[in-house]
């Protein structure tokens, strides 16, 4: 089990590395590559981390949230269309590159931290 | 080259960087052409910073760094008898782009004595055409965009089709030596000679995939580039810098990288599929890569993209390092969007909806906007005022009315006017046109090269090539 840096822990406290990024001008794709198998499990947690949690966080339709879970490369891949058109008035991040911080700060519930 | 070589039982394909003009050594590219490549493929362009690019017809990167790798690129494939693939030229692919590369290309090769060949594949589209398709039925949205109108289309400043590899292999059969692409897929530059050479289509695109952003597939990618060698049963990478590693992780992993779609994506022709891909380590820094698929689409498609402008924009930028304005950051900008829209109703008699503004306050929550997670009071407080009006003139006279507030607004509870930090004089900065992109179309054609045009640069030899 990684040490967590923070109280309470963070979902990117058990990944090397949580990135952002648009995937065309229309959508953001977000990655979690977790440290190992226990970050994995945290983040591909269904119950943590699903479609209705990630359109809280970016205020987006759940319904076009897509989410894929890698296990061979401990990696949660989620994808959803840009909720602001990139370089519109209402656009502060063109290449869409720090939109993995809500995402990163995102609690990991006690029921992961008690292995 | 010799393109009708099909009977090869590898082809090698040299990347020396993600992007013509973002640098990389000459002793990577020498490396790469140790190992025997049979083209080398960079892409120049990419729709990831914006419609400006698109819209204004202009590239993002400056001359002076396209003609030095061009430089290098250039003496390399001539003195290794292989052709130079350069995709989306000038950023975007507009025809101006390709025109650009291609003076940049004829001036270092008369610099270095070269002669080579050059095609200018032209990827820009006639709305007046494209029209036609729409009325045909013939054009698609794809997620999450709706149907098009001709209206939309008309808007545009510049629209160009993504190509696939034909129109680029169409120029080398021609003879070409270098090939500058308008806009295409990334993919297609890297795919194009391993095709042509009869290597099946699943390791040719998935190779294609992995080298098209330059080192991003390796450990480190500050050390530059990498070479794919694609072989029947699949494909092997590296990098070009010895200290550089490839790893299963690092390989697969950049199947991620700017996808919404981890394991399907989809050519003009049809559609990589990379679920049941294995990445095996040859040793410490090769990786070998079998299982990825390649399904031919019933229909072809073309991808449009198009940019219009959306107004004329004006910015203005001060500081604030007063504890009690950050302290109370949100309630000091909502008073300031509420006095200055009043302002400009009553000194430019302009409605809120008659011009844009946005408010972002750097240090609080600019980047992030509603969706920033922690509420901690910010040290200092950076203002950006952007203005989008109809005209330049408009944007320029609301900034400057928002001028004396961006130095003194103080809050209610305030008996004293506060004096900001303007960060420049004049506090103003003209921008220019802004643009967006409004199209994410498809058009089903029935020949992947009839909405490109290809001009070559010794016509007479191109046909006895």
């Amino acid at each position: 089990m990684p040490e967590p840096t923070a109280t309470p822990p963070l979902l990117g406290d058990f990944a090397v590395e949580i990135r952002s990024k648009n995937a065309g001008p229309f959508w953001v794709t977000l990655e979690t590559f977790m440290k190992d198998g226990t970050g994995y499990t945290i983040a591909a947690d269904d119950t943590y981390l699903n479609e209705r949690v990630i359109a809280g966080l970016y205020k987006v339709d759940p319904a076009q949230v897509r989410i894929f879970r890698i296990p061979a490369l401990n990696v949660v891949k989620i994808s959803f269309p840009r909720p602001v058109a990139q370089a519109s008035l209402r656009d502060r991040d063109i290449h869409a590159g720090q939109h993995h911080v809500p995402l990163a700060t995102l609690p990991v519930p006690q029921r992961h931290l008690s292995v | 080259m010799p393109p009708s070589r099909d009977t090869a039982t590898r082809v090698g394909v040299l990347t020396p960087a993600g992007m013509l003009g973002a640098g990389f050594t000459p002793e990577s590219v020498e490396r790469g052409l140790a190992l025997g490549p049979d083209v080398i493929a960079i892409d120049g362009g990419s729709t990831d910073s914006g419609p400006y690019y698109l819209g204004a017809g202009l590239p993002k990167t400056t001359a002076a760094a396209v003609r030095r790798d061009l430089r290098i690129l250039l003496k390399a494939a001539a003195r290794a008898d292989i052709p130079l693939v350069v995709g989306s030229c000038g950023t975007s692919g507009t025809d101006s782009g390709v025109d650009w590369v291609a003076g940049l290309a004829e001036d270092v090769m008369a610099e270095e004595g070269l002669d080579l060949r050059i095609a200018r594949v032209y990827s820009e589209q006639d709305t007046a055409v494209l029209k036609e398709h729409l009325d045909a039925g013939r054009i698609h949205p794809l997620a999450p965009h709706g149907p098009l109108s001709p209206e939309t289309l008309e808007s545009c400043t510049h629209v160009v089709g993504m190509m696939g590899h034909e129109p680029l292999a169409d120029a080398l059969r021609a003879g070409a030596q270098v090939v500058l692409a308008g806009r295409a897929t990334d993919t297609a530059l890297a795919a194009v000679v391993p095709l042509m050479r009869g290597m099946p289509a699943g390791p040719a695109w998935h190779a294609a995939k992995i080298v098209e952003c330059g080192g991003q597939a390796t450990t480190d990618p500050r050390l530059g580039g990498v070479f794919a060698t694609i072989d029947h049963d699949g494909f092997v990478i590296e990098p070009l810098d010895p200290d550089n590693v490839c790893t299963p992780l690092s390989v697969a992993a950049h199947m991620l990288y700017e996808t919404a779609d981890p394991h399907r994506m989809r050519e003009p022709a049809g559609t990589l599929d990379v679920t049941d891909a294995t990445y095996t380590a040859l040793d410490h820094r090769r990786v070998r890569v079998e299982g990825s698929r390649f399904e031919p689409a019933d229909q072809h498609t073309i991808k449009l993209e198009g940019a219009r402008v959306t107004g004329y924009q004006t910015v203005s930028f001060t500081g604030i390092r007063d504890p009690h304005i950050t302290a109370h950051i949100e309630e000091w900008a909502t008073g300031l969007r509420a006095v200055l829209t009043d302002r400009v109703r009553q000194t430019l008699a302009l409605n809120d909806d008659d011009y844009g503004l946005d408010i972002r306050l750097y240090g609080h929550n600019a980047v992030l906007d509603d969706i920033e997670p922690d509420p901690t009071p910010p040290r200092e407080v950076g203002v950006m005022l952007v203005v989008n009006a109809p005209a330049q003139s408009t944007a320029t006279a609301i900034a400057k009315v928002a001028n004396p507030l961006m130095l003194h607004l103080p809050l209610p509870d305030m008996p004293y006017l506060p004096s900001l930090a303007f960060a420049t004089s004049p506090a103003e900065t003209e921008r220019g046109a802004a643009y967006e992109f409004v199209l994410n179309h498809a058009v089903d054609v029935d020949d992947p090269a009839a909405l490109f045009r290809t001009e070559h640069s010794h016509p007479r030899e191109a046909t006895h090539a």
